[in-house]
């Protein structure tokens, strides 16, 4: 090969790989400005909503399923699919009435009997549509329009409970998917939601693809507000690329190659901030929730004393700096076993928590309460940088306590087989693990899993507390708010009683988009009523 | 030649076996749980115990290992736990970018490496040759995540010269496709490159005191005519052995380089199966990557023949 033969080579390659870039550069107009590129917060591995309680999961599930009711800014269930309702003898008989024209993707009309259906399947998975099925003498559809429920008792949280955000969330399905085990995925993801889901599209671990559903109509009343009002659609399609790496992502939304990033940790989002096209926005205000779970069945924390002591030992503000930096505008302490700011809200007992931090008198009444050094193994997942952020923390705060403490670091999907284990510390089991709830599924004790004090039938760690269960009973019972509210009080100091977990304080996570965006609802991330302007 | 060909092709029918039981007995006793994955955290142990019966996933081994080989027999690797869709479409979906980021970084490598490794050699002990070895002290020192950030913030973000991250498909233009996959491989290649180089130097060298090369420079023959072709060649065989055995180091490398660049790569879809603990797409996985390594190796023994004459079969 001749010299001037090589280089003209090269010119022309370097003219074709530079094309692709003007290419790039071409992504706000024409039909790409129709697209919105989505960065999620993980993968969406399973993509069933009744068979798993992931959030990205949820998230997904709103583009292509519709619920009844949605839920509001001020935590209150509004008519989304249902026209209206009627309650009448007493609230023991209720009638929903479908609004006209729902059609889900194959074509097919929403019938009052997919609904049926899909309550059923929800109710198998959802700890407050258990609830509610103990009270259901009949659920039916005596016409497709029509939704017909007779109570036992009335239920008031019924509405709550069709609508509420916390998973697993009561979406509508064709009865012919809905008809499928609570346990076994759906094989289609049919809806009737704004969008469609694009099988073809999808590439597991890197891409989600949707489609605007053309025949989808949205209410026509109503303000948007969360997951409730009409969900009028700008985009034609929505993609979700999934980032593992967070620098990248990152990198991607600076460059403009995608518009919305779900989850910025907390060490980027000052770079981010500098970036005049990138906006960063707090809107989810009930954030997440930091807990240290305790395993009930096993000594040491089988003693609800020693489990009280350690409360004392809790700096919130240790954990959440941890997790999200020194910016408390991002997290909050002082907080409770519901998320500050909602309606279940209570600062009753709150001085084991915000009291001084005393650490001699912590091992002082772990002495008191019999502990004898017993080993305690804690759980770590090291895959996830908040978790682990809040393991490391907790590990710290057992041994300036005294604990003879076992600091267990894996992945994610072993701290999920491992805490299953109810066999001793010692033989595989288990202490302790840290996890983080989102704050809709913590604020009132009919969606806390973890407030439960079922014994064996509880959440991971088993605790026995049948005060915290009286009271639970109590609250679905409770006529109204101010009735709700006096029982999570009584909730709050049962809780710092039995202590079935240590709260570790609350982080908000902001969300990173393209400054050209607008109309991005609080809440959850959601799809519609965003738009992007020129 | 044919019967040794077929000779080796049935060799790995065994070591397939092996890596299959191997395999499966590793996963079977990691710690992990794939039922647990999917409920979710929010999920109930009476929950996670009923997912994991209808997967089956609380049956015992050899029933397990007897359905999974069976299938494998008739070409069907199973279907992923999480997302119900076939293993070989999983594959199917993810192999384009992965060969296409081994093939570019090959290709790459190559062509930088040998010509730096050959001027190297030929220039020992210069400060060509240093730099050429510093260059690889470099390769093999910088992890291929390091690289790869710095690429992107240069030549991305601040040049604005190639996308930071994602895919193009061949299919969609020579030109997207090799955008997308410039920095990826200037990041995944350095360590073969590296590679590379110095063998191809230390084979030089020691080439370049043969009788035979004294002989060419004797008989006239140009510089470039003497060291790329009569030494060059002679050199060949060490050198291809250790662009096969990188395949290994580039099957490694990809998966990093993949989740820096967001390449929807193999890579990247092992990771994300061990995390979750879909044993399906782990076992189809590594089956695909040590057929691919044993296919390497037997294309690399053939290639001798075509530099050695003197190496029948």
């Amino acid at each position: 090969m001749y010299r001037r033969h090589l280089l003209g080579a090269t010119a022309g390659l370097a003219a074709a790989t530079a094309l692709p870039r003007f290419a790039i550069g071409q992504g706000t107009g024409g039909s790409a400005a129709r697209v919105l590129k989505f960065v999620p917060q993980a993968d969406l591995a399973v993509a069933d909503p009744i068979i798993t309680t992931a959030y990205v999961t949820r998230n997904h599930s709103y583009l292509i399923w519709d619920t009844l009711y949605g839920f509001d800014e001020d935590y209150k269930p509004q008519p989304q699919m249902v026209q209206g309702h009627v309650v009448e003898e007493n609230g023991r008989r209720v009638t929903m009435t479908l609004r006209d024209g729902l059609k889900f993707h194959d074509g097919e009309p929403v019938r009052a009997r997919d609904c049926v259906a899909s309550i059923q399947r929800w109710a198998k998975r959802d700890a407050l549509g258990q609830v509610m099925m103990t009270v259901v003498d009949e659920l039916s559809a005596p016409d497709d329009k029509t939704i017909l429920f007779r109570l036992k008792q009335p239920f008031p949280l019924l509405f709550e409970a069709l609508g509420k955000p916390s998973t697993p969330v009561c979406f509508m399905m064709p009865e012919r998917l809905a008809k499928t085990d609570a346990t076994t995925a759906v094989k289609e993801m049919i809806g009737s939601g704004p969008f469609r889901f694009k099988p073809d599209e999808r590439v597991p671990g890197a891409r989600v693809v949707y489609e605007r559903f053309a025949d989808y109509v949205p209410r026509a009343d109503g303000p948007v507000s969360w997951t409730a009002g009409p969900k009028k659609v700008n985009f034609d399609r929505i993609e979700w690329h999934v980032m593992p790496d967070a620098a990248t992502a990152a990198n991607a939304l600076q460059n403009g190659e995608v518009d919305w990033w779900e989850q910025p940790p907390g060490d980027l989002q000052a770079l981010l901030r500098r970036n005049r096209n990138v906006n960063l926005e707090i809107q989810d205000p009930t954030g997440l929730m930091g807990m240290a779970r305790f395993n009930h069945l096993h000594p040491p924390f089988n003693n609800p004393a020693i489990r009280r002591a350690l409360l004392g030992a809790v700096s919130q503000a240790d954990f959440m700096t941890a997790v999200i930096g020194t910016d408390k505008s991002l997290w909050r302490e002082g907080v409770g076993v519901f998320p500050p700011d909602t309606p279940l809200a209570t600062d009753a007992g709150m001085e084991v928590l915000t009291s001084r931090r005393d650490y001699d008198k912590v091992k002082a009444d772990l002495a008191a309460a019999g502990y004898k050094g017993e080993k305690v193994v804690l759980i770590a997942a090291s895959d996830f940088p908040s978790l682990n952020a809040l393991a490391q923390v907790g590990h710290d705060m057992l041994k300036k306590c005294g604990l003879n403490v076992e600091f267990v670091s894996t992945d994610w999907g072993s701290v999920v087989q491992r805490r299953a284990s109810k066999e001793p510390p010692e033989k595989g089991g288990w202490s302790m693990f840290f996890t983080f709830w989102s704050g809709v599924d913590m604020f009132n004790p009919g969606v806390q899993q973890a407030l439960r004090g079922n014994g064996q039938s509880a959440w991971f760690g088993w605790p026995t507390a049948p005060r915290l269960e009286e009271l639970r009973n109590a609250w679905f019972e409770a006529p109204d708010l101010e009735a709700q509210k006096a029982i999570a009080r009584d909730i709050q100091l049962q809780a710092f009683q039995d202590v079935p977990y240590l709260p570790c304080g609350q982080y908000f996570q902001a969300w990173a988009y393209r400054r050209n965006l607008t109309g991005v609802l609080k809440g959850l991330p959601m799809f519609w009523n965003v738009q992007r302007n020129a | 030649m044919f019967a040794y060909i077929v000779r080796r092709v049935l060799a790995t029918i065994p070591v397939m076996a092996i890596v299959a039981l191997f395999v499966f007995s590793l996963l079977y006793i990691a710690p992990g749980d794939p039922a647990a994955v999917i409920a979710g955290d929010q999920a109930t142990p009476a929950d996670v115990e009923r997912i994991r019966a209808s997967l089956g996933l609380d049956r015992p081994f050899l029933v397990r290992f007897g359905e999974w080989v069976f299938r494998i027999l008739r070409g069907d690797l199973g279907v992923s736990i999480f997302t119900n869709l076939p293993v070989t479409r999983m594959i199917a979906q993810r192999i384009e970018p992965t060969l296409s980021l081994m093939v570019v970084t090959l290709f790459l490598a190559i062509s930088i490496a040998v010509p730096m490794g050959v001027v190297a050699a030929w220039k020992a002990g210069s400060w060509i040759d240093r730099a050429v070895m510093a260059f690889a002290v470099l390769g093999f020192s910088v992890p291929v995540f390091v690289v790869g950030y710095l690429l992107a913030y240069y030549f991305a973000l601040e040049l604005d010269w190639f996308p930071v991250q994602g895919y193009t498909p061949f299919a969609e233009g020579l030109g997207p496709w090799l955008s997308n996959l410039v920095l990826p491989s200037v990041a995944l290649g350095g360590v073969y490159i590296a590679l590379i180089a110095r063998i191809t130097r230390a084979t030089m060298l020691e080439v370049l005191q043969q009788d035979y090369i004294r002989t060419a420079r004797a008989k006239g023959a140009g510089q470039g005519t003497m060291l790329f072709v009569h030494a060059l060649k002679n050199a060949a065989v060490p050198i291809v052995t250790v662009i096969g055995i990188g395949v290994a180091l580039l099957i490694g490398g990809a998966v990093v380089t993949e989740s820096v660049f967001a390449i929807p790569g193999l890579g990247r879809l092992t990771v994300d199966a061990i995390l979750r603990r879909d044993y399906p797409v782990i076992q189809g996985v590594i089956l695909l990557f040590s057929f691919v390594y044993v296919l390497v190796n037997l294309l690399i023994d053939l290639s001798y023949t075509l530099f050695d004459p003197r190496i029948r079969y």
